[in-house]
């Protein structure tokens, strides 16, 4: 038991974090716009919490120019799909044991 | 958090993924629509042909083998063009249908009907459908016409095969059916467009009542 609890992560113990990453592990990348229609939140809230997960390490900002709007993508890492998976496994177990 | 909100988050989770990643708002109506089309489009085709039938039967019959003249018949006939633009008919206004029934359930959902899952799902969907498509005009061009209906389905199913990643996932079983119906239709090359209205007609109608079913009537 004390396993699966250290399994989670504290960093998605939030919605809309774990939103983010689960959009983030099935696409290649998303835009900051798709997230926010996506999950239905506020710029600086969205914007706030993609801090915390690029805090991590967990997510990469991409930043570039399209003509002269500013473009701004997202990906997640290596390290933020392990961290991600091993946080739904640890979701799993705690359902099936209690 | 309880055992309820957990199962709250994985839900969210798989909810998010599949909208995120996945074009859902196809219209499974539309799908029956696009049958109905093409069942319409194969008796018009079915008079014509039967016509030329008759046609080449009593003029052309004592020069070369039935089959011959036929296969010679539709190449060199106007006919050959007219069913083709028959055929471009019904696809066009199928895609509008689709277009349209998409667009509602889009909205219904609160979703955009343009967006990157939906270009997804076209690019998935259109490199196979237009690479069979140029394919079936070189077989016109060398009056392979008989290859034509096999051609189209094997194409049209692997385009939806392709594209079954990006949107609901019935659709690849769509895409198996005529991927298999077309090629038990190379061995009865003279029955292309039986196979027709079985792949394009009946296939649309039944898979596009299961995802009415399944997901519209929500």
């Amino acid at each position: 038991m004390k396993n699966i609890i250290l399994n989670i992560n504290k960093v998605f113990d939030h919605r809309i974090r774990l939103g983010i990453m689960s959009v983030l592990m099935v696409n290649n990348h998303a835009e900051f716009n798709t997230l926010k229609e996506l999950l239905g939140v506020t710029d600086g809230n969205l914007a706030s919490h993609i801090k915390a997960l690029e805090k991590e390490s967990f997510i990469l900002i991409e930043k570039q120019f399209i003509g002269k709007k500013p473009n701004t993508k997202y990906k997640a890492t290596k390290k933020g799909k392990e961290a991600f998976k091993k946080h739904i496994e640890a979701l799993e177990k705690l359902i099936k044991n209690s | 958090m309880t055992q309820q909100d957990y199962l709250k988050d994985i839900s969210e989770i798989k909810d998010l993924m599949n909208k995120s990643s996945r074009f859902i708002s196809l219209s499974g109506l539309s799908g029956i629509l696009a049958g109905i089309y093409a069942l319409i489009g194969a008796g018009i085709a079915y008079g014509w042909i039967y016509d030329l039938k008759e046609s080449i039967e009593t003029f052309e019959y004592h020069e070369t083998s039935l089959i011959k003249s036929l296969i010679n018949g539709y190449a060199q006939h106007p006919l050959g063009f007219k069913l083709l633009i028959l055929a471009m008919i019904i696809l066009v206004v199928a895609v509008i249908t689709a277009y349209i029934l998409s667009s509602i359930k889009a909205k219904k959902h609160g979703a955009k009907i343009w967006d990157a899952t939906t270009k997804r799902l076209l690019f998935n969907f259109c490199v196979p459908l237009f690479s069979g498509g140029i394919l079936t005009l070189v077989m016109m061009q060398y009056g392979l016409i008989g290859l034509v209906a096999p051609i189209t389905l094997i194409f049209y199913g692997l385009a939806c095969f392709s594209a079954s990643k990006y949107t609901l996932g019935d659709v690849k079983y769509l895409g198996i059916t005529n991927i298999i119906l077309g090629l038990i239709n190379t061995q009865f090359l003279g029955y292309g467009l039986y196979f027709w209205a079985i792949g394009f007609g009946v296939m649309h109608i039944i898979y596009g009542s299961l995802m009415y079913f399944k997901y519209d009537r929500k």
